[in-house]
C-alpha cells in the first residue's frame, strides 16, 4: 500500500529525522525516502488533494496531472541516484539540506496554489545554499552568500507578482498566466532568475562550481528544472521566451569554450540546455511542450551524470581544472566511460537520450517556420558537442597525461553513475516509455535516416573542426584565468558602490561634524562669553564719548570696562547707569 | 611517477583512431546523398548541409571565443583584489 502523501512533505519531514540516524540506518533511510517518494508519484491518481484552508484561502498541497508527474518522477529518481552517489559522505548538513532541497522542488512541482509554491520556492533557495556552504572554503562561503542574495531577491520579485496577481484576480491557483500586465511580468522575472535566463544567469556559474563534489549533482537538477516546470505551466506559448531561449542556448557556449574549471564548463552548458527548454516553452505547441518536458527529463540525468563524473575526479584527485587534469582514462576507465555516455547524451548523439528529446524542440521550431531560431539552435547543438561533448571528457581523461595518482571512486559512486548512464542509453535507444508519460500524446519519430545522418554530420564535422583547430593551435589554450560575466556588475559594482557611498557619506559626516560640533558650538561659546561686554560696550562707548573721552584714553576706559564685565566685577554705579540707559532706550523705543 | 602508457600512447593507435574517424566522416558525406529528406527549410535540400553547418559553426564558435577572451579574461584572484 503506497501512502498518498505529497512527496515534498515526505522528503522534508524525512530530512529532519536524518540527523538522528547513524551508519547503515542513515544510508538506508537516504535511499528509501526518495524511492518511496518515486512510488508515491507513480501511484498517485490525477487530481487535487491535501487542500488546507489558510487565512480564508484554499492551499493545495498535492496537485497531480501529466505535467507534474513527469517532473515528479525525474526529481525523485535523481534524488535517489544523487544519494547513492553521496552515500559515503559523512556530513549531516549536506544530507539534510539535499533532502529539504529535493523535497522543496517536489513541493513546487505539486503545489496547486501560488502561496504554498512560494514557501517551497524559498525553502529551495535556502536549502540549496547549504550545499555550496558545505564545501567549507572561503570561496564557497562567498559564492554561497552571493547565491542566496540573488535568490532571495528573485523570490521577493516572485512574491510581489503573486501578491499583485491575487489582488487583481482574487485567485491563487497555479495556472496559465501569459505575459499581460505588471503582475505577470513580476512572476516571469521571478521564475526567470531561477531558470538562469541571461542576463540573470551568473549566479549559476558562480555557485555550482564551488559546491561540494556531491552537492553539485543535486544543484544541477532542481533549481533550474523546477523553473522550467513552472514556466511551462504559467507561460507556455510566450513568444519572448522563444528568443530568450535561443539566446540562452547561444551565449553560454562561448564562455564554455574558455572556462578552465570543468564544473564551470558544465554550468555554462547547463544554461545552454535550459535555453532549449525555454525555447520549447515559448513555442508552446504540443510537440514543443512534449520536447521541453522530455528534454528536462533527459537533461537532469545526463547533467547529473556529468557532474557525478566531474565530482568523482574532484573526490579522487582533488583537482577540477583543465590545466591540472589529463590522462585519467588509464586510471579511471569506468568513470571515463560514464562521462563519455553523459557527453554523448548531452550532445544528442543518436541512441543517447538527448537525441530523442532535443530533436523534438528543434523540429517544433522547424514546424513553426522559425528559420533564425532553428539556425541558432543547430549552431548551439554543434557547440554543445564541442564544449561539453568533447572538451569535458578530453581535458579530464585524455589530453596531456599529468601522471596523476588516481583510482576509480568507491563502488556507490560508480553504481550511481552506472544507473544514470544506463537510463541515458535506455531512453535514447527505446524512447517509448518516456514518450508515453509526456503531457500530450506523442506523434514523433526521432529515428529517421535523414535525421540520424544530418545529426551525425552536424556533430562529427564539429568534432573535425575541434581536432583541426587543436592541431593548428588556433583553439584557445586552457589557462588559469577567470572570465568576466554579468556578475561583474554586482561583484565589482557592489564594491564600487560601497566605496562611493563610504567616500560620500564619510565626507558628509566630516562636514557635519565640522559644522555642528566644531564651528557652531565654538561660535555659540564665544558669543556667550563676549556678548555681554560687546552689548554693554556700545552704549558705554557712546556714553564715554559724550563724557569727552577720546583716542587712547577712550580705548583704555573701554578695555578696563570689558575686563571688569568678563570678570563679573563691574562697579555698581556703572551697572546701574547701564541699566538706566537701557531703560531710557527701551522707553524711547516704545 | 612516470605516466604509464595507455591505449592512445601505443604507436599507430591514434592514427588508427583518426583513420576510422575520417572514414566515418566520408561515409556520412556519401550517405546524405541517398537519404530521403523531409526538410522544413530550403537550405536543408543542399547536399551535406549539416556537415558544412556543423564545421562552420564550430570554427565560428572558437574564433568568437578567442575574441571574447581578449575582453573578459582576468587573473584568478581578480575579484579578491
Amino acid at each position: 500500500m503506497i501512502p498518498d502523501i505529497p512527496p515534498g512533505i515526505l522528503l522534508i519531514c524525512g530530512a529532519f529525522l536524518t540527523p538522528f540516524l547513524r551508519g547503515g540506518a542513515r544510508k538506508a533511510w537516504l535511499l528509501i525516502l526518495p524511492l518511496t517518494a518515486l512510488a508515491v508519484v507513480i501511484a498517485a491518481p490525477e487530481g487535487t488533494r491535501w487542500t488546507v484552508d489558510f487565512l480564508g484561502q484554499k492551499l493545495i498541497l498535492f496537485h497531480m496531472d501529466r505535467l507534474s508527474r513527469v517532473f515528479g518522477i525525474i526529481f525523485t529518481l535523481i534524488t535517489a541516484i544523487g544519494f547513492l552517489f553521496a552515500l559515503r559522505v559523512e556530513d549531516t548538513l549536506q544530507h539534510t539540506a539535499a533532502l529539504v532541497y529535493a523535497g522543496s522542488a517536489l513541493g513546487v512541482t505539486f503545489a496547486g496554489d501560488f502561496f504554498s509554491l512560494y514557501v517551497y520556492w524559498e525553502f529551495m533557495a535556502i536549502s540549496s545554499t547549504f550545499l555550496v556552504l558545505a564545501r567549507r572554503t572561503p570561496e564557497a562561503r562567498a559564492a554561497a552568500f552571493r547565491y542566496i542574495l540573488v535568490h532571495l531577491a528573485g523570490g521577493l520579485v516572485l512574491l510581489a507578482g503573486i501578491v499583485l496577481l491575487f489582488s487583481q484576480t482574487g485567485s491563487l491557483a497555479v495556472r496559465h498566466i501569459g505575459l499581460n500586465g505588471s503582475a505577470s511580468w513580476l512572476l516571469f522575472l521571478g521564475i526567470a532568475v531561477n531558470a538562469a535566463i541571461p542576463p540573470l544567469h551568473p549566479w549559476l556559474k558562480d555557485a555550482y562550481p564551488q559546491a561540494t563534489a556531491t552537492g553539485a549533482v543535486f544543484l544541477s537538477a532542481f533549481t533550474t528544472k523546477s523553473a522550467v516546470y513552472l514556466m511551462a505551466r504559467t507561460f507556455s506559448g510566450t513568444e519572448l521566451l522563444i528568443w530568450l531561449g535561443a539566446i540562452m542556448t547561444f551565449v553560454p557556449i562561448f564562455y564554455a569554450v574558455l572556462e578552465n574549471d570543468i564544473r564551470s564548463v558544465l554550468s555554462y552548458s547547463l544554461i545552454n540546455q535550459v535555453g532549449f527548454m525555454m525555447c520549447g516553452v515559448g513555442i508552446g505547441t504540443q510537440l514543443a511542450i512534449n520536447g521541453t518536458v522530455a528534454h528536462a527529463f533527459c537533461h537532469i540525468l545526463y547533467k547529473a551524470l556529468l557532474f557525478m563524473a566531474a565530482g568523482s575526479v574532484l573526490h579522487v584527485t582533488g583537482r577540477i581544472r583543465c590545466t591540472d587534469l589529463g590522462g585519467l582514462y588509464k586510471t579511471m576507465p569506468i568513470t571515463c566511460l560514464f562521462c563519455i555516455v553523459g557527453a554523448a547524451s548531452i550532445s544528442a548523439f543518436p541512441f543517447f537520450s538527448g537525441f530523442i528529446s532535443k530533436s523534438m524542440i528543434v523540429s517544433a521550431a522547424g514546424y513553426g517556420h522559425l528559420a533564425v531560431v532553428w539556425l541558432m539552435l543547430q549552431f548551439a547543438s554543434a557547440g554543445v558537442f564541442h564544449h561539453a561533448g568533447i572538451k569535458v571528457p578530453y581535458f579530464m581523461f585524455f589530453s596531456h597525461d599529468r601522471g596523476i595518482d588516481a583510482k576509480e571512486p568507491p563502488l556507490n559512486m560508480l553504481l550511481a553513475m552506472g544507473i544514470a548512464a544506463f537510463v541515458c542509453v535506455a531512453v535514447g535507444v527505446y524512447p517509448k516509455p518516456l514518450y508515453a508519460i509526456l503531457p500530450y500524446p506523442v506523434d514523433y519519430v526521432p529515428y529517421t535516416a535523414t535525421h540520424v545522418v544530418s545529426q551525425l554530420q552536424l556533430l562529427l564535422f564539429g568534432a573535425l573542426a575541434f581536432a583541426l583547430l587543436m592541431l593548428s593551435g588556433v583553439y584557445p589554450p586552457e589557462i588559469r584565468a577567470i572570465n568576466l560575466d554579468v556578475d561583474w556588475f554586482y561583484r565589482k559594482g557592489a564594491r564600487a558602490a560601497d566605496k562611493a557611498l563610504s567616500t560620500v557619506l564619510n565626507k558628509a559626516n566630516k562636514m557635519a561634524d565640522g559644522l555642528f560640533f566644531q564651528f557652531i558650538p565654538g561660535c555659540a561659546a564665544r558669543f556667550s562669553s563676549n556678548a555681554p561686554s560687546r552689548l554693554v560696550g556700545i552704549p558705554l562707548a557712546c556714553f564715554f564719548w559724550l563724557m569727552g573721552c577720546r583716542g587712547q584714553y577712550l580705548e583704555f576706559r573701554m578695555d578696563s570696562m570689558r575686563k571688569s564685565i568678563e570678570k563679573e566685577s563691574l562697579p555698581v554705579g556703572w551697572a546701574a547707569a547701564a541699566i538706566a540707559l537701557m531703560l531710557v532706550f527701551l522707553y524711547i523705543w516704545n | 611517477m612516470a605516466p604509464k602508457p595507455g591505449w592512445f600512447d601505443k604507436p599507430g593507435n591514434l592514427r588508427l583512431f583518426l583513420r576510422a574517424f575520417y572514414m566515418v566522416l566520408g561515409g556520412l558525406l556519401v550517405a546524405d546523398l541517398f537519404v530521403l529528406k523531409h526538410p522544413h527549410f530550403p537550405w536543408e535540400h543542399a547536399p551535406d548541409f549539416s556537415a558544412a553547418y556543423g564545421f562552420i559553426s564550430c570554427v565560428v564558435l572558437v574564433l568568437v571565443a578567442r575574441g571574447l577572451r581578449r575582453i573578459v579574461k582576468r587573473r584568478e584572484d581578480y575579484y579578491d583584489s
